[in-house]
Order: structure tokens, then C-alpha cells, then sequence
């Protein structure tokens, strides 16, 4: 099961390693990481893999979305699932 | 494989154009409820219900996080009432209206609905009963829906039930006449009704449908129009592909969020009805779909042939996004419950008229409409009686959903709130049907009607 971390708004010091900083504390391993700037915006999306989660799924999602306000970006952890079905036939 | 510009594309729809989840529906039979003594019967479906669907909400609340995509409403839909009232002819069907609502209130749910008869061919055992308790039902309780099925292209129009119908609309809202007459907002005059629909108010759980199962009603007129802004000058046809993509989106996370509510809940997965359901909110507009495609403002010459485009293509996109189409499928155009509607039909540019040309290329029928007061039940009826007319010949459903309010005269407001928005006066025809009204008896099936 893989989860996708997007993390949009302006550039600050420090990102990927609270972000990432979040998934170890869940053991959740991160697969991969896409930096650009599409659309005006600074956009990071990290693919992580949650089927060995601590925890539940949800906190995840809760820890991360915080971490967005604190930081004012806006951070979307939601299921791959979404994503592959909306895009592919 | 995953891409940068796909996933900022569906965290923007969900973000800043409304795309949402409208409804995950359970429905459930309450045929094995069926008892002679009219509160053995209440528990059992209340029983039967608060078992099923125990865990709706939260199965609904964890998919949201899952997924990240708000599922705004979780609704029941159970088996028309009027079946159970036969067995207890000498009870008071608002008992059933009761237990409905108390298990509605165990489960957490938004809507039940189910407090249904279907006379279109004449009426059987506890279905008089039934639609004589409708203002009542409607009255006690918060979170019931009703709908009375009066006409099919198999059958013609009942119009003793159409009679019927004109003054129970009436009654309902002269009972919550201190409520904004929110109880005719909660009951839906069928033709052509569908068993597996997920949408309020006219939800029922047909009886040719499983024990249990889940229907998932999409929403998304906001992203529409949003893809459609980024094209100013495209052709029709590119519009049309433009608005097939997107549906197709839309219908995809229907399908995803329906496969795994049922699999979360254990019952079989229904349908996915292929709507575009609009809400108050700004920017969740059918009707600013159709503005953007051209017109100065909705209900002008020219509505009718955008929304039957808009309509068509929403059904294309959308059916080959999902393994199971089902319900009302296509685009909603109820007044209240709509920004641009609403705007229209107060500038006077929205007629009652229009309104009923647009719902013959459209998915249901004349939707959250407020009328003067002091309407007579026979124009209800006849404006009832038009509108299963063009269901009944178009092979298609049509539905009737009109508020009287009580009161008010053309130029007022009703506010309902939430969901169903609010809703200009809109005029009507002085002149009176009641003569065709009081005749009674069965407009004959229409020839479309013997395909055998």
C-alpha cells in the first residue's frame, strides 16, 4: 500500500527533512520524491510505502496536514489509489 | 505511474473547485420486517437498520481520510414504507415514519428515505394510507424523505394519485408553514422512479434490488466549469469531449470510493449514479456550466440545447469510468440548491416554463422550486400531471419537488439552509386546471410503451 505526500505553497528551509522527519516516526518508508515549480507553485510529491504503518493511517494524515498550517503550505497525504483510478483507463 | 501534473490536477478539483463525494446511499430491504402488528414491525426495521448500517458513518468518515476527498452526505434508503403499512391496515404509518428517524439518528445519518409509494397503475393495501400521513410524517421528523411514484411510461399516469399528490404538497407545507414549509422540500411526485437511487429526497430501496447494498452519488459541476474556462473559444464538440474527460474523472473516484465502502462494509456495491449535483455553495454551479458555455445568464434561449449537450456528455464520460451505472444519472437542476439558478430565476430570466423544457434533456424533473402560497392544489396536480407527461413519453424519469410557500407571494424568499439552499417565489399561471384535475381515472400508456 503507498500513500502520496504533496506538499504545495512557498519554498522554506527545511521541508523534505519535516516531512520526512514525520514518515520515519511512522515507519513509513519513502520510495520516492518529485520537486518542481508547476503552475506558479512550488510542488513536492513524495510516494511512500504505508503498508508497515505504526499507527494508524489517519494520525499520519493529521501530523502532516499540521505540520502544513505551521508552516503555512498545504500538505494533502492521501491513498495512490486515488490518483491512479481518476488518471487511468 | 504517477504523475507531478495529474496529482496537483485532482488535489486543485477537490481544493478550489468543490469536487466531492455527494453521497454514499445504503440501501436495505425491509421486506423481512413485515409484521402484522404495526410496532413489532417498527422495532424490526429499526433493528434491521441500525445493524446495517451501524458503521455507515464511520466507514464513510475513514474513507474521507483514505482518500482525502470529502463525502459530504451519508444516506439509507429502505424499502417503500407503503409495502410494510399494507400488512398493518390498522395502524398509523407514522409510526414507521418515527422508527425511520430514530434510526436515523442511531446511525448518524444525513437523510433516510424510503417513506414511499408507488401507485403509478392504482393503489394497493396501505398505499392511501400511507400518502394521506405524508404532511404528518414529514412534520415530526427531521431527516425523513418521501416520494410517491404516480406514472410510468408502462403504465400512463395515475391521476387520482396526481389529484392526490397536488394536495398533499399543500398540506406538507402548510404544517411547516413556521419551518420556512421545509416539508415539501423532503417529498419528490415521481414518473418513471428508479429502484437504486442514491440521491434525496427520492430515494427508495426498490424491491427488485439485493437485501443490502452501496450507491454512491458523485457531484462536481465546479470542475466542469473549471476545465471548461480554461477553452474560451473552443467548438461545441470540443466542449463536449472536454466535459466526457472530466466526467470520467469525477466517475472514477465514485467507483473507487464505492468499491471500497463496500468492501469496508461488507455489502455488494450498487451503482454509481453519474450526476452532476450541484450545491449553494459558490462555484459548485450547474448552472454556471451552462453560462460558461456561452449564454449571458441561465434560462435564456439557448438553455435547454447547452444542458441536453452538458447532459449527454456527463453520461458518456462517466459510464465507461464506472463498472455499474445507475440511479438518475446525469445532470441535477434544482432551483434552490443552486448559486446560478437562484440568480436567475430572481432576475426573471429563469421561468417555471424553461425550467420544464430543461427537464426533458436533463436527469430528473422540476427540483426545489418555490411557488406563491396560495397556489391551489390543483395547479400542484397539474403541474405535477405536465411534468410525468414529458417523463412519460421521453421513456425517462421526471420528478416533481415544488414548494408552496405559505405566506409569501412572488418576490419573497424561503431559506432552507444547508444543502437545499434558498429559493426565490417563482410566478405561476393564474388561470385553473381544477376541471382536468377532478376528472380522475388514468392518462392510457403512451405507444412507446409496447416495445415487446
Amino acid at each position: 500500500m503507498r500513500a502520496v505526500v504533496t506538499v504545495i505553497g512557498k519554498d522554506t528551509v527545511g521541508i523534505l527533512h519535516k516531512v520526512s522527519g514525520i514518515c520515519a516516526e511512522y515507519n513509513v518508508n519513502v520510495i520516492e520524491v518529485t520537486q518542481s515549480v508547476l503552475q506558479d507553485m512550488f510542488a513536492m510529491i513524495m510516494l511512500v510505502d504505508i503498508s508497515l504503518i505504526k499507527g494508524d493511517f489517519s494520525e499520519l494524515v493529521e501530523r502532516m496536514t499540521a505540520l502544513g498550517t505551521e508552516l503555512g503550505l498545504s500538505i494533502h497525504t492521501m491513498h495512490e489509489d486515488i490518483f491512479n483510478s481518476m488518471h487511468s483507463i | 505511474m504517477l504523475n507531478v501534473y495529474n496529482i496537483l490536477e485532482t488535489i486543485r478539483m477537490i481544493q478550489d473547485e468543490c469536487l466531492d463525494i455527494r453521497t454514499i446511499t445504503m440501501g436495505i430491504s425491509l421486506l423481512d420486517c413485515i409484521d402484522t402488528d404495526i410496532d413489532k414491525a417498527c422495532e424490526k426495521v429499526y433493528n434491521k437498520i441500525v445493524t446495517k448500517a451501524g458503521n455507515l458513518v464511520k466507514v464513510g468518515q475513514q474513507i474521507e481520510t483514505e482518500y482525502g476527498i470529502p463525502i459530504v452526505n451519508k444516506r439509507i434508503s429502505v424499502t417503500p414504507i407503503a409495502m410494510l403499512a399494507a400488512a398493518c391496515p390498522d395502524g398509523d404509518p407514522v409510526k414507521f415514519a418515527k422508527a425511520l428517524q430514530r434510526a436515523a439518528d442511531t446511525c448518524g445519518v444525513n437523510f433516510i428515505g424510503g417513506y414511499s409509494a408507488l401507485v403509478h397503475k392504482g393503489f394497493s393495501a396501505g398505499d392511501m394510507a400511507l400518502i394521506k400521513s405524508i404532511p404528518e410524517a414529514l412534520d415530526v421528523t427531521q431527516n425523513l424523505c418521501s416520494s410517491v411514484n404516480i406514472g410510468s411510461t408502462k403504465s400512463g399516469i395515475n391521476m387520482d394519485a396526481v389529484k392526490i399528490m397536488g394536495q398533499i404538497v399543500k398540506e406538507a407545507a402548510v404544517r411547516t408553514a413556521d419551518r420556512d414549509c421545509i416539508g415539501p422540500a423532503k417529498l419528490v411526485v415521481f414518473c418513471n422512479a428508479v429502484e437504486d437511487n442514491p440521491f434525496m429526497a427520492g430515494a427508495f430501496h426498490g424491491v427488485g434490488e439485493p437485501d443490502c447494498e452501496i450507491h454512491v452519488g458523485v457531484s462536481g459541476p465546479g470542475v466542469v466549469r473549471a476545465a471548461l474556462t480554461k477553452y474560451p473559444d473552443a467548438s461545441i464538440n470540443e466542449i463536449a469531449d472536454i466535459i466526457k474527460k472530466t466526467a470520467f474523472k469525477i466517475t472514477r473516484m465514485g467507483q473507487l470510493v464505492g468499491a471500497r465502502a463496500s468492501e469496508l462494509l461488507g455489502v455488494p456495491f450498487g451503482i454509481v449514479d453519474l450526476s452532476l449535483a450541484p450545491t449553494p455553495a459558490i462555484g459548485d454551479s450547474v448552472a454556471h456550466i451552462l453560462e460558461e458555455m456561452g449564454l449571458e445568464m441561465c434560462g435564456t434561449h439557448g438553455t435547454t440545447a447547452c444542458l441536453a449537450m452538458l447532459n449527454d456528455a456527463v453520461k458518456k464520460g462517466g459510464v465507461m469510468a464506472s463498472s455499474t451505472v445507475g440511479g438518475l444519472s446525469g445532470a441535477f437542476i434544482p432551483v434552490s440548491e443552486d448559486a446560478g439558478m437562484i440568480d436567475a430565476a430572481v432576475a426573471g430570466v429563469l421561468s417555471l416554463e424553461k425550467l420544464e423544457a430543461m427537464t426533458a434533456v436533463c436527469s430528473v424533473g422540476l427540483d426545489m422550486i418555490v411557488v406563491p402560497g396560495d397556489i391551489t392544489p390543483e395547479t400542484i396536480s397539474a403541474i405535477i400531471a405536465d411534468e410525468a407527461a414529458i417523463g412519460m413519453v421521453n421513456s425517462k424519469t421526471t420528478a416533481v419537488r415544488l414548494i408552496p410557500a405559505i405566506g409569501k407571494k412572488e418576490g419573497d424568499t424561503l431559506e432552507f439552509g444547508g444543502l437545499l439552499g434558498s429559493g426565490p417565489v417563482m410566478p405561476i399561471r393564474e388561470k385553473s386546471p381544477a376541471k382536468f384535475i377532478n376528472r380522475g381515472g388514468r392518462i392510457p400508456a403512451p405507444m412507446q410503451s409496447l416495445k415487446n
